[in-house]
């Protein structure tokens, strides 16, 4: 019978190879899923990981896989710090909502203005405002030991009314007869996060998201907050005793992750999306979660994991558009890349062995 | 190379291409908001898709992405669609209204039709159902039908077709009963089954006995159905396997005529912008069997109101009619302009509460 055996120490190779087996294992289940939903699996899985990078209208979609995956990494990178530190921040999604109404709201102030200062002040106004959104959690985990889990996902829900609110009420578009949502940043230019090389689909997100992956693993490796986040993680008595200062690092974390995420809702707003509707968050703050974790929580896997993840959806979306698979399949494929994953990771700290019976 | 250039470039390209080929298909792409399964707003939408195909049979391709968000996922799979040699493009949500204009300026050879929007392209329409002909209908019945005077509005969002329809409602429910009061609880979704239940069930419990909605899943139906003797009405598609009690009757939405005139136009090179807005009276609006729940005399009122505003000579906001405040809106017998309706945001006299802002 086959049996785990506990590895006396994590398993480097398996390590680096259990996200390329996941991959490989999502593949040949998910091509199965396909075949008995009536399409050619060898033809969907090649339309959903082939076709966006080197497909017929790959110059398009190229692009979008930045405009799509720079929110992703900016908001897993700040998850990957607090979640390596054992501190749980699952409400990035309402941080990433205040910080886009907090920017969008620096923005709609200044209107019709046209001035160099106006973008700046938005990314402060998007950071601040995702910030702050956290160090409500931050604060209570601090003072009473809440549990941050909690409050943090609660919060979410109480950004998303907070959303429907403005959209309806104080960023309303004036000239927009009536109907909920601001005004289009598109057409306000020194609002506007446009792509810094016309075509590439680079814009101040994936600029950002780059210097946060850079930053992240800046601060892991070679600083001393970087050591006492990874201490915390892997030994939190010993922290304790090396002097870490858990009220600190929680502060830290939960405004950190807050902060990006909310620079990811910012460059969100102004740039692909437009304008503040009731339906402006699509659930980038919960993907990021599963982004950090296939990333492994490092920066450098967060930025593979968050590009293939970017890759899965707009295949999915041509898999849908040219074969017609339905989007519910392109969801359970998703899903199970994270199943893999995570059953495939067993094998990074166990071992199987088949065990024979003994004898005497 | 600018990339409108470039994309410009590349569809004609591609549209010269296939034409050197035989007489080629229409292709005509759908772009939805919801699962074509919701059994409301996509599932009328998806069977006005397969009318098409059904008509046109070898002469279109359609296709169509389900679910898709609105905002850049939108125009992602617009462009998509255009990429792949879409000569028509539906984007059936109110919310695609920016990036339809967007990729419609990318693609000045692909025609785009915007359902429920406002603004126009020379290659982008839009059209929409008078929905409010329908919510008459309903509000007459609920006003007859109702014991407890308490009738329930799931509204979806704070938007003027959605006041429309609550005014149209409440116009109605109040003629034939002066002492029916609405409560009305907004959803914030268009569909979104769990929270509709929830809001048919919190307005039951608040004395409710008929529930309006201007969401799209059958979940108040089947709250209601657990509830008892609480009547509701199919919104979009018919709903029927919750007749003939909850669902006393329905607002269809048939989007067949309408997609089959446009696709033809296409075809035969006829489309222009146009800014379409039909009734009853065009079959674009139909009203769902009225179960034999309903009273025979009521029923009877009700197809007559539904066929006066098929040949027009009723419109459902026909004065006298003042608004929320009190302050005069329409005069004796004069009728609401389509401008006003259109951009209406406020509530009329008698309906308590406040738009959200």
């Amino acid at each position: 019978m086959i049996v785990l055996e506990k590895r006396p120490q994590p398993s480097q190779a398996w390590s680096l190879a259990t996200p390329i087996v996941a991959v490989l294992a999502t593949m040949f289940f998910g091509g199965l899923l396909f075949a008995a939903l009536g399409k050619n699996p060898v033809e969907s899985i090649m339309t959903i990981f082939w076709e966006p990078l080197f497909g017929e209208f790959s110059f398009y979609y190229r692009p979008q896989l930045l405009v799509k995956g720079a929110p992703l990494v900016l908001i897993a990178i700040g998850l990957s710090l607090g979640f390596k530190a054992g501190i749980w921040n699952i409400g990035a999604e309402g941080q990433y909502i205040m910080g886009a109404i907090v920017g969008a709201g620096v923005g709609l102030a200044f209107y019709p203005l046209e001035a160099w200062y106006i973008f700046p002040l938005m990314v402060i106004g998007g950071a601040l405002g995702g910030w702050a959104w956290a160090m409500i959690p931050a604060f209570l985990k601090v003072r009473f030991g809440t549990n941050e889990i909690l409050v943090s996902l609660m919060l979410v829900y109480v950004a998303e009314q907070m959303l429907a609110s403005v959209s309806l009420g104080l960023l309303k578009n004036p000239e927009g007869f009536g109907f909920p949502g601001s005004r289009n940043f598109q057409s306000y230019a020194s609002a506007y996060n446009a792509e810094l090389i016309e075509g590439s689909g680079m814009h101040w997100g994936v600029v950002a998201a780059l210097i946060a992956v850079i930053f992240a693993y800046v601060l892991l490796n070679r600083h001393m907050l970087g050591f006492h986040i990874r201490l915390t993680g892997e030994a939190p008595r010993a922290a304790r005793f090396a002097g870490v200062n858990p009220a600190r690092l929680i502060l830290f974390c939960l405004g950190l992750a807050g902060a990006l995420a909310g620079l990811a809702g910012l460059f969100e707003v102004s740039g692909p999306s437009g304008q503040i509707t009731i339906d402006f968050n699509v659930g980038y703050g919960f993907t990021a979660i599963i982004v950090a974790f296939l990333g492994r929580l490092h920066p450098v896997g967060i930025l593979l994991a968050g590009s293939l993840m970017a890759l899965t959806y707009i295949g999915g979306e041509i898999a849908q558009s040219e074969l017609g698979l339905p989007a519910a399949a392109i969801q359970v494929f998703q899903g199970m890349l994270l199943f893999f994953l995570l059953a495939f990771d067993l094998l990074t700290n166990y071992r199987l062995r088949l065990a024979l019976k003994e004898v005497a | 190379m600018k990339l409108t250039t470039l994309l410009a470039t590349a569809a004609m390209a591609l549209g010269m291409a296939t034409a050197g080929v035989a007489q080629d298909k229409t292709k005509v792409g759908f772009v939805y908001v919801g699962p074509v399964g919701d059994g409301g707003w996509t599932y009328e939408h998806d069977k006005g898709r397969q009318a098409v195909e059904a008509e046109f049979g070898d002469q279109v391709e359609t296709v169509f992405v389900e679910s898709v968000p609105e905002g850049p996922d939108s125009e992602r799979v617009m462009t998509q669609m255009a990429l792949d040699g879409a000569d028509l493009i539906f984007t059936t949500s109110f919310g695609y209204m920016d990036p339809t204009i967007n990729v419609a300026k990318k693609f000045p050879k692909v025609k785009f039709e915007h359902a429920t929007g406002y603004k126009t392209a020379p290659n982008v329409s839009v059209y929409s159902a008078r929905f409010y002909e329908g919510r008459a209908v309903q509000g007459h019945i609920a006003g007859k039908m109702t014991k407890s005077n308490v009738v329930g509005y799931i509204g979806s969002y704070p938007i003027p077709e959605v006041i429309r329809g609550i005014n149209s409602a409440y116009i109605h429910a109040k003629k034939v009963n002066p002492d029916v009061e609405f409560k009305i609880v907004w959803a914030y979704t268009w569909f979104d089954p769990a929270k509709e239940a929830d809001a048919a069930k919190v307005l039951i419990e608040q004395g409710a006995d008929v529930i309006l909605q201007h969401t799209d899943s059958t979940a108040p139906q089947a709250a209601a159905q657990d509830a008892g003797n609480v009547i509701t009405f199919g919104q979009a598609s018919d709903m029927s396997e919750y007749a003939p009690m909850p669902r006393v009757s329905s607002i269809i939405d048939n989007w067949a005529p309408y997609y089959i005139a446009r696709t033809k136009a296409v075809m035969d090179g006829s489309w222009e912008s146009v800014n379409t807005w039909d009734g009853i009276a065009q079959g674009m609006v139909e009203i769902g069997e009225i179960s034999d729940a309903v009273p025979a005399d009521v029923k009877e009122e009700a197809l007559a109101m539904k066929a006066a505003m098929a040949d027009g000579s009723y419109h459902p906001f026909t004065g006298p009619l003042n608004k929320q405040d009190g302050s005069d809106w329409l005069a004796e017998g004069e009728t609401a302009d389509d401008g006003t309706l259109a951009g209406m945001n406020f509530y009329v006299e008698g309906l308590d509460g406040e738009i959200p802002q």
